[in-house]
């Protein structure tokens, strides 16, 4: 069998790029990849070797994400020393306004359109392997997408026709 | 007929050329879909473009594997194998040692690279801080777990504060700092008189090395490598003083 870390390290990218749009915090969403890894190595043993790694890896990080997220929810908004943004590093990340823009508005979905936006949008995950990353029904991907596609075009309208100042990015 | 999954997959570029083609043909008739459509897709493009950077970032140091299977391997064999690493690397220490100066890098064994920027790193840094009035450390020992809860997760390893108190120091705190091409953390203690005392560490290449001693000034160090980690103790001491510290240091890791 091949070696976790040569299967690993080449995902990595990808796996940072997702935890990135979902938290938008460059430290947090390498501490959700590193979350990540550790889980997989962990249990590397256990995964299923024909399953797709990816979507495996995708699933355990969107669960330590949505399972923050309810934390923070039950805790009530909480700053940690670390998490203050760092001055200056999303500007040039992020290719200009209307990427900003982009963003902000993807912040607005529900998680579960977000994610499957960006897992099918930008990760390139199958629609079936986008299914079990979510634990849903293919079925239920595709109209998720359909949704979820349609209202960031109209939260992005929205802010077009109002002004750019009502797609201020969200306070965390 | 064209239904809403078809536009999704046509949106996302996974319809063969046939389906493709119908669909074309539809949109060409229904002017308002077509604009939707040609939107959806073009937030997409953006979406993917945009966080392409992100995706070409070098992948930091604390996420390669063989750092993070570093730390698991730690945590699972150092309580057993720590005496014996110990008494180990020592008797190395005696026969390699670190000759800075004097002796052509050639001459120095290999493994003397990582270790003597890892203690580079470890000295700007105590100059640095050492000397600082105000605010010597960022988290102070009342908050002393939260200080290394967020410098272990910073750094990719657990990271505790070994007690120095049986030779005289005491925790202050610690501070994040640029190290390598990542993340270093240093600890920062002080004695009754208020010789202050740092350890510092970072991610670094390599497995093991033995104890690196140099001098610069008046400031001692002493580093070495282990399990993919570089660390560094450094005083305003002499080498017999730090040896009995950094022998602590190197053991107090392990929990």
């Amino acid at each position: 069998m091949a070696d976790a870390g040569t299967l690993l390290e080449p995902l990595i990218p990808a796996l940072r790029r997702f935890a990135y749009a979902l938290v938008r915090d460059h430290d947090a969403a390498d501490d959700l990849v590193q979350d990540t890894l550790e889980r997989a190595l962990s249990r590397w043993t256990l995964r299923r070797p024909d399953g797709d790694l990816r979507a495996w890896l995708f699933a355990i990080l969107r669960n330590l994400h949505v399972s923050s997220l309810r934390q923070r929810q039950r805790r009530g908004p909480h700053i940690d020393l670390d998490e203050a943004p760092p001055p200056g590093i999303a500007a040039t990340q992020e290719s200009g306004l209307e990427m900003q823009d982009m963003l902000a508005a993807l912040d607005q979905l529900p998680e579960e359109q977000k994610s499957l936006l960006l897992l099918v949008g930008v990760e390139d995950l199958s629609y079936d392997d986008a299914a079990r990353v979510m634990g849903v029904p293919t079925g239920t991907v595709m109209s998720r997408l359909s949704r979820g596609r349609q209202r960031l075009r109209s939260i992005l309208e929205k802010g077009l026709e109002t002004g750019r100042t009502t797609l201020l990015r969200r306070v965390k | 007929m064209i239904g809403e999954d078809e536009l999704q997959a046509f949106i996302d570029d996974r319809l063969d050329g046939e389906r493709r083609a119908a669909v074309e043909a539809h949109l060409a008739a229904h002017p308002e879909l077509r604009e939707r459509i040609a939107a959806e897709r073009r937030q997409r493009a953006l979406l993917r473009a945009g966080l392409q950077a992100k995706f070409d970032e070098p992948v930091p140091d604390r996420l390669r594997i063989a750092n993070l299977r570093a730390a698991r391997r730690g945590l699972r064999t150092r309580a057993w194998t720590n005496a014996a690493a110990a008494a180990a690397i020592f008797v190395v220490g005696a026969t390699a040692g670190w000759f800075a100066g004097g002796i052509a890098p050639q001459a120095l064994p290999t493994a003397a690279a990582p270790t003597a920027s890892v203690a580079d790193g470890a000295t700007a840094a105590y100059r640095t801080f050492v000397v600082e009035v105000a605010h010597p450390v960022e988290v102070g020992v009342q908050q002393e777990q939260h200080l290394l809860q967020w410098l272990s997760k910073r750094l990719g390893r657990k990271l505790a504060a070994p007690d120095l108190s049986r030779f005289g120091y005491r925790l202050m705190g610690g501070r994040l700092l640029p190290g390598g091409s990542g993340a270093a953390a240093q600890l920062m203690y002080d004695d009754a008189s208020g010789r202050r005392l740092t350890i510092y560490v970072r991610a670094a290449d390599g497995t093991e090395t033995a104890f690196r001693f140099r001098k610069e000034g008046d400031a001692s160090t002493f580093a070495w490598i282990d399990q993919g980690f570089g660390f560094a103790v450094t005083a305003m001491a002499s080498r017999e003083e730090l040896l009995p510290i950094a022998e602590a240091v190197y053991r107090g890791f392990g929990s």
